[in-house]
Formats: structure tokens, sequence, C-alpha cells
């Protein structure tokens, strides 16, 4: 591994502005490091500011504070010129099939304009990258001279993908690139995705609200809660022996597909407060309010981040604990078991 | 997803590009006529002065022949000079059009660029220009088109550009609200991530999108500057006599107006016709612009009575309901499409019963038709469905109604949809509690708080105050459910109740559910695509596939065997169950859309244990087990596997 990630936030901080209040801080103090041919999930909730995140690092929302690096160099507020050589290696893949192409341009003008800020290849090199990226992707080649509202979601997610990837990026930001799928098509975006980041060396910055669906496709997880990290790690580790009761909530809530495991599990489930203030004190864990096992120290203090034995950063003032209470660390094997 | 119009013609719809959009315009009689028309006075305008040279410069023609009515040798008549009124309407037509191109073209120059500017670039850039089109809209237009002529006396161009600046803030107007819901577009977002211009990006993405909306304002503006065209030189201020101009040609004929009216009526008729053609014409070009995406006007339930009456006429015994052979059909291009075939199965009093399927399968076509709520001009051409000793396929609206809300309550995706934004959701249970169990106002508001408080709302009070857009999804949904239970129904079907939660809000309202059905004894009908709420909430299940049930049965058998090759792969393709994999076993290909469902076994193309039979006779469903029911003449083999 080279001696700097390919892309690395480091206390990253966005911020909205609010008539009249104190800017709404979507994220605060976010650290994330992004290897070559790595996939980082970042998973959370909706308001945990996963999509802030991506924004931020493409440049569509500035960064209050903290700093974006890409291979080594600083693109914080980078200026227009700079993205636009930057988008040779950062690409972006959306979450809505349906808005991520302009229906009134064909496939392979959609493509073809991903090339433009890069050189002006021939018309006939221009046609044959389309048509061999829209193959790889399984599609048909014919497909460059039809519209988008003749492809079905998964195809055109093909296609979206098949975008990003036509200039041979280096990273590839999917924000929830499965979530509005059907279950058969999700798994095969899913498994293209794998293929691809096989075969050229890619890496994922994989946004989802899916715990599984990020557990199945990255190394490691970042576990959001309103802005702040509560969980990273390896993603085995994370999602077999969750350390922060986030992350607990958010692997019991997901229903198993298997009734009588999701009997079992039912009885076993911590019920969080439903009704939540809609501010909480930005010194405190912002978790606190929803927290079964929040104490004054959590509603007063924001919690370290801390290193535990099996390479996951946890911010709980009660980690440790949590680890020994019976089900909530290494013996929790609920999602591991197998019909 | 679940709850929109099924796009029944997907294949078969044409691409939306601008080509195919002149196709469709030149389809409308009106457009043909008006085009016809307005090329016809373009085709004038480059011909009548070349061919008439002298009627610019002729100040006067036969003095005694003035003021005549039509005739052969002068078929329009004579004017007050005793010029040919034909010949003078032809030749005037040049520049009558010329001052209509002016006005435009300074509009469109001025306000496209402008207002895509201002609804893209946003910030700064939007805010000067709004500002300056609002000191525009302020200045009276009339007085300034005056003071302008005065210092460039009778020049068409000045006149006319005059016009166009004053008019252009409207027409930057429309383009700036046009080009905002584009911009937040993702295809701009992704555009812009590609590093492409944003001149590209106003050009190519843009620019397109909203040139339906700028032809219609443009024709528009046309009939609008003609107007002003011909007014202006009515009153001698655009073009210097002797030379021909319609509104000259009205002042002339204005003079004389009692001793000879027909003077006024070859230009004011010509006037009129030609602002009619360029309004008729915008009309034309926006219906043509939104056909493809325009919904059908929605047809109440008239055909619903002419279901066959194929199934019997009495209520079988036992179930709470009972559908039995349901099919429903959507109108197409062409023909009638069929959505959902065949479809029975029944729920018992007090049980969950599961319909679960990817888009497009028919399964929340067969929840909407329970309940008589098709969308769009969907119905329902065959089967029943048997509710409390009433067929509902064959009830009238009024029944209906008397069924929906009070003995069947029905919830949705969308919890904000469903909830009117102008009134306290408190007010809206209240509602629903006097109408369908007509209880006095305060019993309501006390039924009510005590609805809200089976909701595991902690404030219940304070819920009932707040407005529907001041609830998290999640509280949406409880007073979404609070409200469907006002009636205490015996039935409640959720359609895709927790899709668009979060998950430990989906975790809260399953409970909910789970929890109701417990203690209310009610039944639950839910449609989803998850096969974890599935597991987690239902009794029995219903699999659809391409508008047909392919399987049917309680709910462990169905995880512990699946026999239907559909529900196999679905289960295995969920990455829940498979974390460790580096690839996840799918089904190759997709849902087919409905109207093009292949013969025999609609799954056959996408399955791999497919053999020859089974693409060639549709499968009948069979029971290898009881109360374990499957459409497949392999599930053999699934059985073995």
């Amino acid at each position: 591994m080279s001696t700097h990630p390919l892309l690395s936030v480091d206390h990253l901080r966005v911020e909205y502005p609010v008539r009249n209040r104190p800017p709404f801080r979507a994220v605060d103090d976010v650290t994330i490091a992004i290897g070559p041919r790595e996939t980082v999930g970042l998973v959370g909730e909706s308001g945990s500011g996963k999509t802030t995140i991506a924004s931020a690092v493409l440049g569509f929302a500035p960064a209050a504070a903290g700093t974006i690096a890409f291979d080594g160099e600083d693109i914080t507020g980078a200026a227009r010129d700079r993205r636009r050589r930057l988008s040779a290696s950062l690409q972006v893949v959306f979450q809505d099939p349906y808005s991520s192409l302009n229906p009134s341009r064909t496939i392979g003008k959609t493509l073809s304009e991903t090339l433009r800020p890069h050189g002006s290849p021939s018309k006939s090199e221009v046609a044959e990258q389309v048509a061999s990226i829209l193959e790889r992707v399984g599609l048909d080649p014919g497909a460059a001279d039809r519209y988008p509202n003749q492809f079905s979601g998964g195809q055109r997610q093909r296609i979206a993908i098949a975008r990003a990837l036509i200039v041979r990026p280096r990273l590839v930001i999917c924000d929830e690139p499965v979530s509005s799928l059907d279950l058969s098509v999700q798994a095969q975006v899913l498994n293209l995705l794998r293929s691809l980041q096989d075969e050229l060396g890619l890496s994922y910055l994989f946004i989802s609200h899916d715990l599984a669906v990020v557990r199945h496709i990255s190394m490691r997880v970042v576990v959001l809660y309103r802005g702040r990290v509560m969980e990273a790690g390896p993603a085995a580790v994370v999602y077999n022996h969750p350390a922060h009761p986030y992350t607990r909530a958010l692997l019991q809530s997901a229903p198993i597909p298997n009734p009588n495991l999701q009997r079992a599990r039912r009885t076993s489930r911590q019920r969080s407060t439903p009704d939540l203030p809609s501010t909480v004190k930005p010194e405190s864990c912002q978790f606190a309010p929803r927290c079964p096992w929040a104490v004054d120290v959590c509603r007063e203090q924001q919690p370290p981040e801390e290193l535990t034995s099996e390479g996951v950063f946890v911010a709980c003032h009660r980690w440790r604990e949590f680890a020994a209470l019976p089900g909530g660390g290494a013996d929790w094997s609920g999602p591991r078991l197998r019909l | 997803m679940s709850t929109s119009v099924p796009v029944v013609d997907r294949g078969a719809k044409p691409s939306g590009g601008n080509p195919r959009f002149f196709r469709r315009l030149l389809r409308r009689p009106v457009a043909i006529v008006c085009c016809a028309y307005l090329a016809v006075l373009v085709g004038v305008a480059i011909v009548a002065p070349i061919a008439m040279p002298s009627v610019n410069s002729q100040n006067a023609g036969d003095l005694f022949g003035a003021n005549q009515l039509p005739s052969w040798s002068h078929l329009l008549g004579t004017d007050t000079l005793g010029r040919d009124v034909l010949s003078r309407l032809l030749v005037g037509d040049r520049v009558t059009l010329v001052g209509v191109v002016e006005a435009l073209v300074v509009v469109l120059v001025l306000a496209v660029p402008l207002g895509l500017a201002a609804g893209y670039l946003g910030g700064w850039t939007d805010r000067v220009v709004t500002w300056l089109a609002d000191l525009t809209f302020s200045l009276p237009a009339v007085v300034i088109i005056i003071v302008v002529l005065s210092v460039f006396p009778t020049s068409m161009l000045a006149g006319m550009a005059t016009f166009g600046v004053i008019a252009a803030p409207g027409l930057m107007r429309v383009v700036r609200s046009a080009t905002l819901p584009i911009r937040e577009e993702l295809y701009i977002k992704a555009a812009e991530a590609s590093g492409l211009s944003r001149t590209y990006i106003l050009t190519r993405h843009i620019l397109p999108r909203i040139a339906g909306v700028v032809i219609v304002q443009a024709s528009l503006l046309a009939a609008v500057a003609l107007g002003v065209q011909t007014g202006l030189a009515f009153l001698k201020l655009l073009v210097a006599d002797p030379a021909p101009s319609w509104g000259g040609m009205v002042a002339d004929g204005t003079s004389v107006l009692l001793l000879h009216p027909w003077l006024i009526i070859p230009p004011g008729a010509t006037i009129a016709v030609t602002m009619l053609a360029l309004s008729l014409l915008g009309d034309a070009v926006r219906d043509a612009a939104v056909e493809s995406w325009s919904a059908p006007v929605r047809t109440k339930r008239a055909a619903a009575k002419a279901a066959p009456a194929s199934a019997g006429t009495t209520p079988p015994a036992g179930a709470l309901l009972t559908v039995q052979h349901l099919s429903v059909s959507f109108p197409g291009r062409e023909q009638d499409v069929r959505v959902v075939e065949d479809v029975s199965f029944d729920v018992a009093a007090g049980e969950i019963v599961g319909i679960v399927g990817e888009s497009g399968c028919g399964k929340s076509v067969t929840a909407a038709a329970i309940v008589g709520l098709l969308p769009g001009s969907g119905r329902i051409d065959g089967g029943s469905i048997w509710f409390g000793g009433k067929d509902l396929a064959r009830a009238s609206e009024a029944e209906l109604r008397k069924v929906r809300g009070r003995t069947i309550a029905f919830v949705s995706q969308e919890p904000m949809v469903s909830l009117d934004p102008a009134y306290r959701v408190g007010f809206q249970i209240e509602e629903a509690l006097r109408r369908h169990r007509g209880l006095s106002r305060a019993a309501a508001r006390d039924r009510a708080l005590e609805l809200l408080r089976d909701m595991h709302f902690v404030d219940p009070g304070a819920v009932a105050r707040r407005y529907p857009h001041e609830l998290s999804g999640g509280m949406a949904q409880r007073v979404a459910i609070a409200r469907a239970l006002a009636g205490e129904p015996e039935l409640l079907i959720a359609d895709e109740p927790t899709t668009a939660l979060d998950v430990t809000v989906q975790a809260e309202i399953l409970e909910l559910i789970r929890e109701l059905q417990m203690t209310r004894q009610m039944a639950v009908l839910v449609v989803t695509h998850d096969w974890g709420v599935v597991a987690d909430l239902c009794d029995r299940v219903v699999v659809m596939y391409a508008g047909q049930i392919v399987e049917r049965s309680d709910v462990q058998s169905i995880f512990d065997t699946p026999l239907h090759p559909y529900t196999e792969g679905l289960l295995a393709s969920n990455p829940h169950l498979e974390p460790e994999a580096a690839t996840l076993p799918m089904i190759p290909g997709t849902v087919p859309p409905p109207g093009s469902w292949p013969a025999g076994c609609r799954f056959s193309a996408r399955c791999r244990y497919a053999v020859a039979a089974c693409a060639e006779l549709e499968v009948a469903i069979e029971a290898p087990y009881q109360g374990h029911e499957t459409r497949c003449i392999r599930y053999g083999q699934l059985i073995k596997a």
C-alpha cells in the first residue's frame, strides 16, 4: 500500500445555513480513508449525513472545516478546472436511475460526453469505447442509439455505471446505487460492481442504508448517526460484533428473512424511544436520546473515538461495558446464523 | 414505486426525442392548419413586395374610385385614396412579420440566456437578473415605446426591439422557473461530476428540456407582438406613409368608419386570424409536448360492472376476504393490457397474509383493486372479491365507500401523501371517527387521543395538534395507521407500509401492526418486496410474478422449501443470507412488462430449471403439499436440490 490513501477525508464538517438559527451540522468531524482497490461502506439512516459526505467529496457541498484529499492532494474547495481534471479519476453513481439519465439524450451521447473533458478522441474511438463499456456492463452495444425511457430501472443503473466507468476512474462514489432496485436486479448490480472492481482495480465509497448490502460489498464499514461516526472498522467485525449500541440497534431492526429466527430475535430486540427531540446538544453523544444504555455522561460529553482490540473505532462512553453485556458483544451471532 | 400507475406500454413507447415531437405535433389538424397559414404569410411577405414594387410608394390610386366595395377589379375594394386594398394587405404583410420577428428575436436573445443563467447558477446571478426583471415590470411599457419612437421616428426596429426588451422579463421568469427543477435532476449533477463545462450543460442538457415551454411562450408572445405592432402602426408611429401596414390600414378605415365600415374588415380580419393562428399553434405545441407523459383522464368504475360472472355468485364460506380469479386491465395504446390475471387467495379473520414480488408483478394493483382504488383508468375485468357477503368487484362506488375506511382500511407507502397537509392530524383522525362511527365531536376527540396512545406516542395530545409536515416519516405512518383504525376495520390492507422508512422505524411499525392484529383480531394483507418483513409479520404468503400467483404457502414452508424457482431465486439473491459470498446468486434478466408476457410459464426464460415443455403450455397451479401450491411443472427438481 502506498504512503497515502486514495481518498482521505479528515475531520470533515459540512454545515447548511438555517434561517435565524445557527447552521445545521449535517456532517461533523468525520474521518474516512479509502485505499486503492478498497471498498468502504458508509451506512446510516436518513439524516445521518452519508449523502452529504459524498456531495462534499464531489465538490457540491463546501466543507466548513476539515480537509478532503485525493491521492495525497488537497481537493477541499478545488477550483472548477481542478475538478474537471479530477473527474478522470473520481466518478459517481446515483441512487435514482430515472433522474440520473437525461431523457432527451441517447445513451450514446450520455456516455460519450463523460469523455469530453479529457482530450478529444475521434468519433470512431468514442463509438468503440461506448460499445465496449456497454458490453462490459451487460448491455447490447445497440443501446447507444436508444433513449433512457426504453430501459428498465436495472438497465438504467447499468448505464449509469457505464457512464462512470468509461473514463476509467480510480474511485467511484456509489450513492445508494441499489436502493431503488428490485431484489433480483439488486443482486445483478452488486455482482457487476464487484467484478468491475476486480477487473479495473477500482475503489468504491459505497453508501447505503442497508447494512446487509454494505456488509456484502465492503471491506470496511463506517456507521454514521446524525452526522457523526459511531463506529468504523472491518465489515465482518462490525457486522458480527457491533461495538456501538446504534450499530446493534440497526442490525437488530432489520428483520432476518427466516420466520423462526426472526421470532426469536424479536423478543430480544432493544426498544429505542420513538419520539425524538429535534436537536441534541453538540457536545454530547448524538445517539444518547435514543440509547437504552445512556447515562448522564452521554448527555454531557461527546464520546472520544477509541480503538477496540478488534481494530474497530468506536465513539461510545460505555462501549467496554456494552461489549460485556450478554448479547451485546462477541457472543451475539444473530446475523451469522444461516437457514 | 408501488402505488404508481403501472407502466403498461413501457416497451412500446416511442422515445421522447425532438424529431418525434414534431411528428406528434403534425398529427394534430389544428397544428397543420396553423402552420400552413403561417407558411403562406411568410411566402407572401417574401414574394409580394417583389411582385408589386410600386405599392410601397403609391401615394394615391384612382381618387374617383375611392372607398369601393369588393369588385372583380379590386377583390377587396379600395381605400380612402383609391388604392387596391388586397395589394396593400399583401405588401404590408412583410413589414408586419418583420416587426414580429424583430420583437421575438430580442425577447428570446435576452430572456432565454438570462433565465437559464438565473435558474442554473442561482446566487448572485439569480438575484441581479430577477431584480432587473422586476424593475422592467414596473416600467410603463407604452410610454417608453412611444418615447423611443419619438427619438427614432417610424423605426420598426427601435419600436419592436423596445417592446422585446420590455416583454423579455416575462419569458425570462418562465425559463428560470422551468430551469430550477431540472437543475436538481441527478443527471445534471452527474454531468457536473464528469467535469463538463457549464455552457455545455446549459445548452445540451437543460435547453432541450425547456424547449417546449419556450416554444409555447414564444408563439403566444408573437401574437402579443403582432397586436402591439399593429397598434403602433395604427398610431402611424412605425411605418411612414405611403408604405402599407396592417395597422395603418385599420387606421385608414377607422377615419371613414361610419361611411365605409367595410374598409377595416380586410386588415382587421387578417390581424385577428393571424393572432388566433399563433395562439392555437402554441396550444397545439403544448399538448404535443405533454402528450407522452400526461396520464389519461380517470374514468370512474363504469366498466367494473361489466365483469363477467365467471365465478360463483354466492359468497364462499369461511374466509374474511376471498379473491377469486381476479383480473385487472389498464387501457394501453392499442388495446387493454392485462396487469393482473386470474389471482385467487383468501384471508381469514385475524390472519396476516403477505403478497410478495418485484415491481411490475401486479401486487400493488391487486391490493388496490380490493378497495376499488385502482390508479388511472384501470378496471377489474374478471373475477370476484368476496368480503362480508358482498362481491366488491361488482359493488357500486357508494357501496365501496361504505366498506372503505370502515371495514377495510388502507395504508399506503407514502404516509405524508395520505395525510392532508392543511389540517392538524388530530382533526383528521376525528373526522374519520365521526364519519365512520358517528361519534360526537367530544367523543371523537377522546377516541382520537386513545388511538394515538395505542400507536405508542408518548404525548398524544401534542401529536394531535401537529400538522403533517411537523411529523417524521415514522410518526406520519403511525398517524396514518391510527386514522385507518378509526373505523375499527376487520381488514387492514398495507401497501409497502415500511418501504420509505428507516430500518429502526420500520421495526417499530412492524411491531405495531403485529400488536394491533393480536389485540384487535384484525386481519392484515401486506404487500411487500422485503422477505424480512414477510418473515417478521406474515402467517401465509402469496408470491406473484408477471401478474400471476406462482406460489401460495404458509410462511415457514416458503422459506424452508420454496416450490417455485422464482421464489427460490428471490430468496437466494438476498444479501442478508450470503454476507460472505463473493457473488450473490442471482436471477438473470428482468420481469417482463405487462403486455409482453411470454407463452407458457412466464418465468421460464429466466429459470434455471426450465425445459422445453415449460414454454409450451400455460402452467396450472397445483398443490404438492397440503396448503402449499406452486405454478411449476418442475417443482420436483427444487425439492431434490
